[in-house]
């Protein structure tokens, strides 16, 4: 079935927006107003092919710090995601209590992971498990880069889905590294699709950078999963753009020609010779279009500025979910 | 003697190391290729070779399980975990696996490991990046637990280590890899299970280790501008314990003030002014302070987090309190 130009556009949109952002964080960190920024310039195909694949709000997601977009098409608004690149007070995943980036919105199912890498899949499961008993009609979606997929939590969690048949769709984002290291440090497979075939649940290999065959795929899978078939897995290839995080300096293990090879699978360059091709945009459709979204970028940044800083008692609570005198 | 970074002494402890016996090699995530996450094995993979400077997976339960196959069977593993927060990861093969099979086989197998990690907070990198638990790491008997605090101690510790038989934690500072201090040159060696006395004084011990020995000396100095004296006790290595320093300084200035960075529940310090009482209770003039983490997860917002962090003012203001 041929996908409405009005749902392409607002895909489009989504990743053009995250992408603005994206580029801001760098530039803010540049300019020392922010400490940290982790990146998912590259990703944005997949992520936001997948997010439109949800019933979103009503389905559930576990991402990772790569998800900018995913969770910018979840509705994180920009002043959020300014927020807490900032440490602001007001910031929705954490208060600004955790780092920016490690993404959790309970007002849209999304379950922040706390950082140690793959425990995202196995809270997926979990809430997989949640569904199955309460009986939902309702998929979880867990993120996670490929090099994670090494850790054993993951093959637990995979294995658990399977096993239990719950209705989590596992997308492993292979940006070609994880940190320096390459995918064939990682894993002696090919792809981590690869994988499925030894833990019993469907597997299969997608253009990352195509937002429209992810959306496709993905949906299937979802539909299929909230109707009891369950899980799937699903490797989305695409390219880190940027440097791992604002810490790390890429130029120790990595060519600037491969960086610049790659630029041209740029989703979001691809994305927009699409719709031009297809007559859905103009030129001056997609300038004006970038135009809105640097403005919406440009005002969130003011915004987040202009906050305050949470105050310095709030370090103190929410420990518990009661008050405990003198924990 | 060389002034050199704590950065350095432990590169220059791992690479004499590596020079002087084959059976040294190091594995851990990004230890290789890359240099390190802190760049202490920066040159070490092309001069030793893939095998000896193993790039592992993000598999921290197979790092430290495969490290200790591996010691068993004769090599001698460092294994590298980026942080001490993924050591949460490979908790089963650190607790139940290494501290425990020279008992439990009846010392049928030995295991010479070292996990070199890093832990302590400052640098927003939030809650699940900054911990300091060396403490839970002290409570189980069969590891060793050793923390270094200035450069020349992290160099001859090290080295101690990596000849030791036993599994031993080895906790750097993630910011103290820049700090400078007078490093013997080749082998020197610090014993492993040593307490030392950092700075003399008479009026009040200040017992602490790692990142809180800096913050304890310049709180000493401010106190000095006031005509307090502290003697400053660094532990060193939390298992096995080195009383002996502490319970001797005691006794001269009868106040104690036990400086640690991670939380005070269970921690350091409650080991410690325990230990005092039993050894020196004759000997107390005040009641022992600790000054610790604020009991919350450390938060990412810089001012939370540093209000979150004990402070230099947090030292000078528990000195006051006992003196
Ligand atoms: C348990 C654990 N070990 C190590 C790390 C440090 N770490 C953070 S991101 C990362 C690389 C992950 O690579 P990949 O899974 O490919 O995701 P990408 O960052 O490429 O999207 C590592 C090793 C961590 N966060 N958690
Ligand atoms: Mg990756």
């Amino acid at each position: 079935m041929e996908l409405s130009s009005e749902l392409k556009k607002e895909m489009y949109w989504m990743m053009l927006l995250s992408r603005r952002l994206d580029e801001r964080a760098w530039v803010l960190h540049r300019q020392g107003k922010i400490a940290f920024h982790i990146s998912g310039i590259g990703h944005e195909a997949a992520q936001v092919g997948a997010a439109f694949a949800l019933k979103r709000g009503h389905d559930w997601v576990t991402p990772y710090y790569r998800d900018l977009a995913l969770m910018v098409s979840l509705g994180l608004t920009p002043e959020e995601f300014m927020l807490s690149l900032m440490g602001k007070a007001g910031e929705p995943s954490s208060g600004s209590r955790q780092m920016p980036s490690h993404f959790g919105l309970r007002r849209v199912n999304a379950v922040s992971h706390s950082a140690p890498v793959a425990t995202q899949a196995v809270h997926a499961a979990g809430i997989g498990l949640a569904i199955k008993i309460k009986k939902e009609k309702k998929v979880v979606l867990t993120t996670i880069g490929e090099g994670s997929t090494s850790q054993g939590e993951w093959y637990e969690a995979v294995n658990w889905a399977a096993v239990h048949q719950l209705p989590v769709i596992f997308l492993v984002q292979n940006n070609q590294y994880a940190i320096s290291v390459p995918p064939e440090m990682q894993m002696a497979v090919k792809s981590a699709a690869d994988k499925a075939c030894g833990l019993g649940l469907p597997g299969q290999m997608i253009d990352g950078t195509d937002v429209i065959a992810v959306y496709e795929i993905i949906s299937e899978l979802a539909e299929a999963a909230r109707n009891g078939k369950g899980p799937a897995l699903v490797e989305a290839k695409m390219y880190r753009i940027t440097p791992h995080s604002s810490d790390d300096d890429d130029r120790t293990y990595r060519s600037r020609e491969e960086v610049e090879e790659n630029k041209k699978f740029d989703p979001l360059l691809l994305t927009k010779a699409r719709l031009i091709d297809e007559g859905i945009y103009t030129e001056k459709d997609l300038e004006d279009l970038d135009k809105k979204a640097k403005q919406m970028v440009t005002d969130a940044v003011k915004t987040a500025e202009e906050a305050p800083y949470p105050a310095a008692e709030e370090a103190a609570y929410p420990v518990y979910a009661e008050e405990v005198p003198n924990a | 003697m060389a002034k050199i970074t704590m950065r350095q002494a432990i590169s220059q402890a791992l690479w004499e190391e590596m020079e002087r016996d084959p059976k040294v090699f190091i594995l851990g995530q990004e230890v290789g290729v890359w240099g390190g996450t802190y760049a202490v094995t920066k040159g070490f993979y092309d001069h030793f070779g893939a095998d000896r400077v193993r790039d592992t997976p993000i598999s921290e339960a197979a790092i430290i399980g495969s490290a200790i196959g591996a010691a068993i069977a004769g090599t001698r593993p460092v294994a590298e975990l980026m942080t001490i927060n993924f050591a949460f990861s490979a908790m089963d093969h650190i607790v139940n696996q290494s501290a425990k099979m020279h008992y439990m086989f009846n010392g049928q197998m030995v295991l010479p490991l070292v996990i070199r990690t890093v832990g302590g907070g400052g640098r927003q990198l939030g809650a699940t990046h900054s911990q300091t638990p060396d403490a839970i790491f002290a409570h189980f008997p069969g590891l060793k637990v050793v923390a270094p605090g200035t450069p020349a101690d992290a160099k001859g510790l090290l080295k101690a280590a990596i000849r030791s038989n036993d599994p031993i934690m080895f906790i750097e500072h993630a910011t103290l890899y820049q700090i400078r201090g007078e490093v013997p040159d080749g082998d020197y060696i610090v014993p492993i299970g040593k307490s030392t006395v950092q700075r003399s004084g008479d009026h009040v011990t200040i017992v602490t280790y790692s990142k809180m020995l800096e913050l304890s000396l310049k709180a000493a100095e401010q106190l000095a501008k006031d005509g307090i004296e502290a003697e400053i006790v660094d532990l060193r290595t939390l298992r096995p314990l080195d009383m002996e320093p502490v319970i001797e300084s005691f006794k001269k200035t009868n106040r104690a003030v036990i400086v640690e960075e991670g939380w005070k529940s269970f921690g350091v310090g409650a080991e410690i002014s325990a230990q005092i009482y039993e050894h020196a209770f004759d000997y107390v003039d005040a009641p022992i302070k600790r000054v610790a983490q604020k009991e919350v997860p450390l938060p990412y917002n810089r001012n939370l987090e540093q209000m979150a962090l004990p402070q230099v003012e947090d030292i000078i203001k528990a000195v006051k309190e006992v003196l």
